[in-house]
């Protein structure tokens, strides 16, 4: 498939995918980590993006979580490929102050850079979870980060 | 008293600006000239004077000045400035060529000479990137193909100021050629210097600032000081502050940086207000009506101007009708810039009607650019949906 990247000088990046139905869509990642997606659907006017849909932080992580499921193993290899990430199982203690809560709840990403990537919960596993996904006690969460990135983590987990 | 004086005039006019700041976002303006305008009815002749926070206003206009440099700076690594000049050069010469123009064939014919001429040019070659970007985030055209072209001719233009305030400071001290030569060589060099230990450092400079782990007062102290010390020493070069605190900006990058940056950003908006206000101070209101005809046509001119070189750098990028359209009115907004080179004009001692033109054409094309760009190369609503999903031709 066709990506092309383009800079937009002060703002971000965007990125132009075109899809084999002839379809074009933009992605904006903007520095101050907001993102845009846009259309390119005016009949008229191939400029121009008529839709717009603006993106908070969490909004896109469960936007990439929800495209990204397959993936998730491909990934996984390429970042340990790529040195400076590891990847770690954190399990969810009794007394966590986040057991019945939702992934959201603890801000991981925000807080600790670290991608929480899957969970594996009785032998099941939840492959790219969202932020609405509840977490349980015993509960094991696959993540990605830097070594300081997780080791917060394993904090944040433990004592919130 | 004197103590007291002073901060019953500083705290009424920060809430007068902050009502009229309110209002400007409230219609979607950028408050600049409302800034202005106030400063105008503040000033000698005007509605309420200040006397006693003068020397503040002044200390704070240069840090006004300064900062809103600095952050503009930030907006851009080096990378991107490097880039920039490699793809769109021509784009950015034409640009300049055609809006420096208007300005210097005005100053001319209103009998203020060449410095004038060089002064005015700068005020109408330059679109302001703060308001036009903010204008692209609000209408939602960040994804659209005309935007990156609209975005790299600001970059340039930028860029181009780092060249042309040290020439035009050097010219306003009125030193003589061959030592003014001498001197604009010496700063142009200095400039250059800095862009490309920006460009090639750019993260070794960033640590300077500090690390993750750098505490929030301690970052802002040190990047001020940092921005501070730079901008005064690119002064006593006579490469003008502003364009130090802009290199500053160039120079560093990274996620320390946009921590710094932001932390900094509402220092930044304080003194940038009281900056317009000092402009609209200096002015007397007196002066206005005389220059209201001179600033329209003014105005006019470089409005088409702005458009027809978005418009043709739109089309050299391959975007199609109505995108070079937005892209040319998208550029139309004067602001910062205008005022920051009006401003260097009035205090070395240029006619005050110079500075009252510059006001009163920023305080059109700032209101009139946005209003445009709403309206400008967007298609009528749909009549119908039912060709929406036609295959392209």
């Amino acid at each position: 498939m066709d990506i092309r990247e383009t800079s937009l000088p002060g703002i971000g990046v965007r990125y132009d995918l075109s899809t084999r139905a002839g379809g074009r869509l933009a992605v904006v990642v903007r520095r101050d980590g907001r993102y845009e997606l846009g259309v390119y659907d005016d009949p008229r006017d191939e400029d121009l993006c008529r839709t717009v849909l603006a993106l908070q932080d969490d909004e896109a992580d469960a936007l990439a979580g929800i495209l990204g499921a397959p993936r998730i193993l491909d990934a996984l290899q390429e970042l340990q490929a790529l040195g400076g990430l590891q990847t770690e199982q954190l399990r969810l203690n009794a007394g966590s102050p986040y057991a019945g809560r939702t992934l959201g709840d603890t801000q991981a990403r925000t807080r600790t850079g670290v991608s929480i990537v899957a969970i594996v919960r009785e032998g099941t596993s939840i492959a790219s979870p969202t932020p609405a996904t509840d977490l349980v006690e015993d509960d094991v969460l696959v993540v990605v980060g830097t070594p300081d990135g997780v080791r917060d983590l394993r904090a944040l987990l433990r004592d919130g | 008293m004197h103590a007291a004086r002073l901060l019953v005039e500083l705290g009424a006019t920060l809430l007068v600006l902050s009502f009229v700041a309110t209002q400007a976002r409230r219609v979607g303006l950028s408050p600049i000239p409302l800034y202005l305008l106030a400063g105008l009815a503040f000033g000698s002749g005007g509605l309420v004077a200040l006397d006693a926070s003068a020397d503040f206003i002044r200390t704070g206009a240069d840090l006004g000045v300064v900062l809103l440099l600095f952050s503009l700076g930030l907006e851009y690594s080096g990378a991107e400035l490097v880039a920039g000049l490699r793809r769109h050069a021509p784009d950015g010469v034409l640009d300049l060529l055609l809006n420096a123009t208007p300005g210097a064939v005005a100053a001319l014919l209103l009998g203020w000479g060449a410095t004038g001429a060089l002064v005015l040019a700068g005020v109408t070659a330059v679109s302001s990137s703060g308001i036009v970007a903010q204008v692209l985030t609000d209408l939602g055209r960040l994804a659209n193909r005309e935007t990156p072209v609209v975005l790299s001719l600001l970059v340039l233009e930028d860029v181009a100021m780092a060249a042309y305030l040290p020439v035009l400071t050097t010219v306003l001290s009125g030193i003589d050629v061959a030592g003014g030569a001498l001197r604009v060589g010496l700063a142009l060099a200095a400039v250059a210097l800095i862009l490309i230990a920006a460009v090639r450092y750019t993260g070794r400079l960033s640590t300077i600032v500090g690390g993750e782990r750098t505490s929030d007062d301690v970052l802002v102290m040190r990047t001020l000081g940092l921005v501070l010390l730079v901008a005064g020493l690119a002064q006593q070069l006579q490469a003008s502050a502003a364009v130090g605190a802009f290199l500053v900006g160039v120079a560093i990058s990274g996620p320390i940086v946009q921590r710094a940056g932001d932390l900094i950003s509402p220092l930044r908006d304080v003194f940038a207000a009281v900056f317009f206000v000092f402009f609209g101070l200096q002015l007397d209101p007196a002066t206005i009506p005389g220059v209201v005809l001179p600033a329209t046509a003014l105005a006019s001119v470089s409005l088409l101007s702005k458009v027809a070189s978005g418009w043709l750098a739109a089309r050299r990028a391959g975007v199609g009708r109505a995108g070079r359209r937005r892209a040319g009115v998208a550029l139309v907004p004067r602001g910062e810039f205008s005022i920051v080179i009006a401003g260097l004009a009035v205090a070395s001692g240029l006619p005050a009607r110079l500075g009252a033109l510059a006001a009163t054409y920023v305080l059109l094309l700032a209101c009139a650019g946005p209003v445009l760009a709403r309206f400008i190369g967007v298609p009528r609503a749909r009549t119908s949906s039912g060709n929406d999903n036609a295959p392209r031709p």
